[in-house]
């Protein structure tokens, strides 16, 4: 019974993704929408998957990595290398771009993540800025003036990889191995104890939300142009760290509302970028004191509407439990 | 006798990282915080420094004076306002919050004064080069060589040998047992906050002087490196940030003396992780079992 729920549920979703994609696909041929609402729309699609793929590892998994715009800049330059130096199709630069990201994060993420909370924070803090600096040292991608890179990012393309991307972490927090990295996000101890390989899912948590920043990052490069190195520095992981954060640690509906929320503010701030980051900043302080966990905590919006069932990859309503 | 030019360059540059990390290590030895405000603190400190030179038309010394007292209450009032109703919340949270801390002090610095560099006034100090076994050394590293000595001194003094040194050290060991023993824990942790801020102001001062530009995000990339400075050393340890300070100054100096000068940035963070990776408790410290 539950299952069929399930499943009715799920296709809905998919039925309503695809009835809004082509909606919005034809508003946008059809030159309904102006450019600027169709760049915020394309900045919020991109803020969406940036959000979902961090919520993996600091919401469901419980790693505090605050380096997440290192994988944005590996996608970002893996796929601009593929299109603009090797000629290759743009799908192929999707991927490319995921799997070098995924791999910069097998790479950081096998040696760092045995360190804990402040620590990993840290570690993953420089990860991002030497990623940086490499991109700056590097002349093949054009050092600090960066690449220029042809619009290639199209609706379809992004709708798709949001949905794909929605889709595959809600799966995966729902499955077995999911489960397994709530476990290390409630008490890693604990979870050590029951059998867990904790560095294998902290790993491969990790890779995973990797593989999406940098598909994100591939989308990222081809819909503005350019890609500069400091397009990715730590402000940019911040940025990303906030929907996280004031979505709730936690909760998957609540990234992706605050990155929409928030994109939505920061693109009508835009001509007064420091009132912005004010703005933020006093948010998140505020945020932290008066509601450490969230607007949402670790509840999904569609809780709100089944009444009391337990929402999907949270623990149980009513438990007070925050990340770490 | 470029390589020793280099060194004291290097370890120029290492007694001011040295001088934010002792307050990035005091604090965390402290509450367990990573207080990323504190780069902003430092550079609070230049700006202050600056303005008491051009506007109050004083010299080095007091400018110093002053920007180290301004940002022992700006340090404080941080502390106050934003992480004392955090004492009891998540590492995360707090963290978090510190993060939120310095970017509303850069960004707020920013919508106050502009975002525009200052030039800071040169020849403050009337300074002579000397020359020792034919390498010539500045005046102005001796003078920072030389602050940042008294300062770490001072320090010394005031941690191991004042009534509020001792209390510092009780409740960084146990803060609930030195609760118990009648030590003021709050006001404990707010001159903590406060002689680390007045380092990281005296830094600044000293910054601005070697390197004469200030901006309002400065305090970033020194504040992680001090950050780093302090971990190298062992975090929560005061002579390990000395050392460690005056080990990634001199590391530093050195990659730039072999031509890497891009790469500098870049070099204190491959220290971090590896530090983090082979050795977590840093030079100083001691490795500590994990009960649960």
């Amino acid at each position: 019974m539950n299952i069929f729920k399930q499943a009715k549920f799920f296709w809905t979703s998919i039925v309503l993704a695809v009835v809004f994609a082509v909606i919005m696909q034809f508003l946008i041929v059809g030159g309904t929408l102006n450019q600027f609402y169709v760049n915020t729309l394309f900045f919020i699609g991109i803020n969406i998957i940036l959000a979902v793929s961090l919520h993996l590892i600091i919401g469901v998994t419980g790693q505090f990595s605050i380096g997440h715009a290192g994988f944005l800049a590996v996608g970002a330059y893996a796929s601009a290398i593929i299109t603009m130096k090797l000629s290759l199709p743009f799908p192929v630069a999707l991927l490319v771009g995921g799997l070098a990201a995924a791999v910069a994060g097998l790479i950081i993420g096998i040696p760092t993540l045995r360190l804990k909370g402040d620590y990993l924070a840290i570690a993953t803090l420089g990860f991002g800025e030497i990623v940086r600096i490499v991109f700056l040292n590097i002349d093949y991608v054009g050092g600090a003036s960066g690449m220029t890179v042809t619009h290639l990012t199209t609706w379809p393309w992004l709708i798709g990889c949001v949905v794909l991307t929605v889709l595959v972490i809600v799966n995966f927090t729902n499955s077995t191995h999911g489960r397994a990295c709530i476990s290390i996000r409630e008490n890693e101890i604990a979870a050590d104890a029951m059998g867990i390989n904790t560095t294998y899912y902290k790993v491969a948590a990790f890779a995973i939300g990797a593989f999406f920043a940098g598909i994100a990052g591939a989308l990222y490069a081809h819909n503005f142009y350019i890609i500069q190195p400091t397009n990715f520095g730590f402000l940019k992981s911040f940025d990303i760290l906030i929907f996280v954060v004031l979505g709730g640690l936690g909760s998957l509906s609540g990234a992706v509302i605050a990155a929409i929320l928030l994109t939505i503010i920061s693109t009508y701030l835009q001509s007064y970028p420091e009132i912005r980051m004010v703005i933020y900043s006093l948010v998140l302080i505020v945020m932290m004191l008066y509601r450490p966990q969230g607007l949402l905590g670790t509840k999904e919006i569609t809780s709100f509407f089944k009444g009391g069932k337990s929402a999907k990859g949270g623990v149980q309503h009513g438990s007070k439990n925050t990340v770490a | 006798m470029e390589i020793v030019q280099q060194l004291v360059n290097g370890i120029s540059l290492g007694s001011i990282y040295a001088l934010i990390a002792l307050g990035y290590t005091m604090v965390y030895g402290i509450v367990k915080l990573i207080n990323f405000a504190h780069g902003d603190v430092f550079m609070v400190g230049a700006f202050i420094g600056f303005y008491s030179i051009t506007v109050l038309d004083i010299g080095f010394f007091p400018a110093l004076l002053i920007s180290m007292v301004a940002c022992a209450i700006f340090g404080v009032l941080i502390e106050r306002i934003a992480y004392k109703p955090l004492r009891n919340a998540t590492r995360i949270a707090a963290l978090i919050t510190a993060i939120g801390v310095s970017l509303f002090i850069e960004y707020g610095t920013i919508y106050i004064r502009g975002a525009q560099p200052e030039a800071y006034p040169s020849g403050l100090v009337p300074l002579k080069s000397i020359e020792l076994f034919g390498v010539k050394i500045s005046g102005q590293s001796i003078l920072i060589l030389g602050t940042s000595l008294v300062l770490m001194v001072l320090l010394q003094f005031i941690v191991h040998k004042t009534k509020i040194g001792k209390a510092m050290r009780a409740v960084s060991h146990d803060m609930d047992a030195a609760r118990l023993m009648g030590i003021n824990v709050n006001n404990t942790i707010s001159a903590t906050f406060a002689i680390g801020s007045a380092l990281a102001g005296a830094a600044g001062v000293i910054f601005g002087m070697y390197y004469t530009k200030i901006e309002p995000l400065m305090g970033i990339i020194p504040g992680l490196k001090a950050f780093v400075a302090a971990v190298l050393g062992g975090i929560g340890i005061i002579p390990g940030a000395m050392t460690g300070g005056i080990v990634l100054g001199v590391i530093e100096a050195l990659v730039s003396a072999a031509g890497y000068s891009l790469w500098r940035d870049g070099v204190a963070f491959v220290v971090l992780i590896l530090i983090l990776i082979f050795r977590p408790a840093g030079l100083f410290g001691k490795n500590v079992r994990e009960k649960v």
